[in-house]
């Protein structure tokens, strides 16, 4: 049965190994800061005591002021699971890419950048994975305004040629829309 | 005198039938050795995670079929247990069982799947795969007396299952039963030792132990690799604790292995199911819950050892009646991130191979 690794237990831990961070304990989960992400989940690999080699899940939700990233971390030998947070802000969100430390996080980063908007830094192929290259928004976030009835999404055409009459061709003027924009946005430029 | 030549790419995909599905593989070849491949999904992409924040727990369940339309039992499974979680409801024993029931015939319907479409794509052309899908054929007739529905069976209900079995489930399910150990036998027979198969798929697309786990393979593709993980042991959810069955485990992580993993595990699921039947107790199959639930705020992660791998559902709720975040951790999406490493160096034919036994559905990678 695998049991989940208590909280409370690992901030302390945490703390001791690295006094100068700040890891708060929740219900269920831990929060650390991003800037220590990459050491403290190093070090939670390779602890014999921790043996968080398996990375379960890895997405984003949006907390309205805040973006959260969750991790979901699971001990194939020790058979415990530990769920790890982190806060990155809504304007130009950013997080260090853990796919050095857990190679299998590259596919499921990639799909937090495309649905939620947060760029993984040192990631070794971030795109927008589902949705096609130039998608302004980001659909995943609370204010994306969905496409209503006759609405197009203006400089996308699904393939290169395929411009019509307020449509753009692919090429140089296709930038991608800054983080938080929505479609409204867009359409006003 | 010294010939060169230039590096091209090639579109593999989408409409192409060893893709099994819209799936693109882009690779870079030299010759016809691949130097460099990468992949384009998002072809079937229908936001199911933004959806779902619109509409009520239950609304939700029939969402999960679409995802991986291959068993989707396995994945009203998951996601009325992560409900189940986050709201605190006891499921009936009798619902346990007939869910224990429902998800391990799926198992065996997704690798007779799987299997058949491998032997596809190693060039057997049809044939296994139209005696696989014989045998998956009668599963989803099962599925149809019970719920109506043969794929998008949205049958797990929150709190219990949809309908009880009726009266000519259990004979069918027996006949079934009594069957399909030989079929599977017969098939062990006419593949396992065969020739052509174990030339093309041994050894091809290996993964190594390591790679595979810090990949976060699960499912037939970590356990293919030497890794004995498998949920239904290690983390038993429903009634998988009172059942008895193994944890088939490859050795040398290549697409025969994996084969060979699906192969044993069709045959662990009958047991299961077997045993199941025996011991299914009477009583309700699902207690009373309201169509429009409001789980208390709170998030809950569960999963369940789909045919595919580790499924997950992260379901956050924020008091009302649709979740504020829905995510499904996606087996075959996941397992898809090892492709790179797994078809560089081959031929195109044997990236074929490679590919097509990690058992993939389309649905669920782009959701």
């Amino acid at each position: 049965m695998t049991t989940a690794f208590a909280p409370a237990d690992l901030a302390d831990l945490l703390r001791r190994q690295f006094p100068d961070i700040e890891a708060e304990a929740g219900p269920g989960w831990v929060r650390v800061a991003s800037g220590d992400l990459l050491r403290v989940f190093r070090f939670m690999r390779d602890d014999p005591d921790l043996d968080f080699v398996f990375l379960c899940s890895l997405t984003a939700v949006d907390r309205l002021d805040e973006l959260e990233v969750v991790y979901h971390l699971q001990s194939l030998r020790l058979n415990h699971l530990a769920v790890i947070k982190v806060m990155t802000g809504r304007e130009n969100p950013s997080l260090p890419s853990v796919s050095g430390v857990w190679y299998g996080a590259h596919l499921q980063e990639a799909e937090a950048y495309d649905l939620m908007g947060i760029r993984f830094e040192g990631h070794p192929n971030l795109r927008r994975i589902f949705l096609w290259e130039g998608f302004s928004g980001w659909p995943l976030r609370k204010d994306f305004r969905q496409l209503g009835e006759g609405a197009y999404n203006p400089g996308l055409p699904h393939f290169p040629k395929e411009g019509g009459a307020r449509g753009v061709l692919a090429g140089p003027n296709w930038t991608l829309p800054a983080p938080g924009s929505t479609r409204a946005e867009t359409d006003e430029k | 005198m010294t010939l060169s030549t230039e590096p091209f790419v090639v579109n593999i995909g989408p409409q192409h039938p060893s893709t099994h599905g819209v799936f693109r593989m882009r690779v870079m070849l030299d010759g016809e050795r691949i130097i460099d491949a990468d992949m384009v999904v998002g072809y079937l992409h229908r936001s199911l995670e933004k959806l779902a924040e619109e509409r009520t727990y239950t609304q939700n369940i029939p969402f999960t079929d679409r995802m991986d339309y291959l068993s989707a039992m396995s994945n009203n499974l998951g996601y009325c247990m992560a409900v189940e979680k986050l709201a605190g409801i006891r499921v009936p024993e009798r619902a346990e069982y007939l869910r224990v029931i429902m998800a391990e015939l799926q198992r065996v319907a997704n690798h007779s799947m799987a299997i058949g479409t491998f032997i596809n794509d190693c060039g057997a052309w049809q044939t296994p795969l139209m005696y696989m899908l014989a045998e998956r054929e009668k599963i989803l007739d099962l599925f149809e007396m019970t719920c109506g529905a043969r794929l998008t069976c949205n049958y797990m209900r929150i709190g219990g299952v949809a309908f009880d079995i009726p009266d000519e489930f259990l004979p069918a399910a027996n006949a079934l039963l009594a069957d399909l150990p030989g079929k599977i036998e017969g098939y062990e027979r006419l593949l396992m030792e065969n020739e052509i198969l174990i030339a093309r798929a041994r050894g091809c697309g290996v993964i190594p132990r390591d790679l595979a786990i810090n990949s976060s393979l699960s499912g037939p593709m970590l356990r293919g690799s030497g890794v004995a993980w498998d949920l239904r042991k290690a983390d038993p959810y429903s009634v998988y604790d009172r059942m008895q069955f193994g944890v088939p485990v490859g050795e040398n992580g290549d697409a025969y292995d994996r084969f060979l993993v699906r192969m044993e595990e069709m045959k662990q699921s009958t047991g299961i199911v077997r045993q199941a039947l025996g011991d299914l107790p009477r009583g309700p199959s699902k207690v009373d819950v309201p169509l429009s639930i409001r789980p208390p705020i709170g998030e809950a992660y569960a999963r369940v050892e789909a045919p595919k791998g580790e499924l997950g559902y992260y379901v956050i709720s924020d008091g009302g009646t649709a979740p504020y975040r829905f995510h499904v951790r996606a087996p075959s999406f996941i397992n898809l991130s090892v492709l790179k490493e797994m078809v560089v160096g081959l031929t195109v034919a044997d990236a074929i191979v490679a590919f097509g036994s990690i058992d993939i559905v389309l649905g669920e990678v782009d959701r």
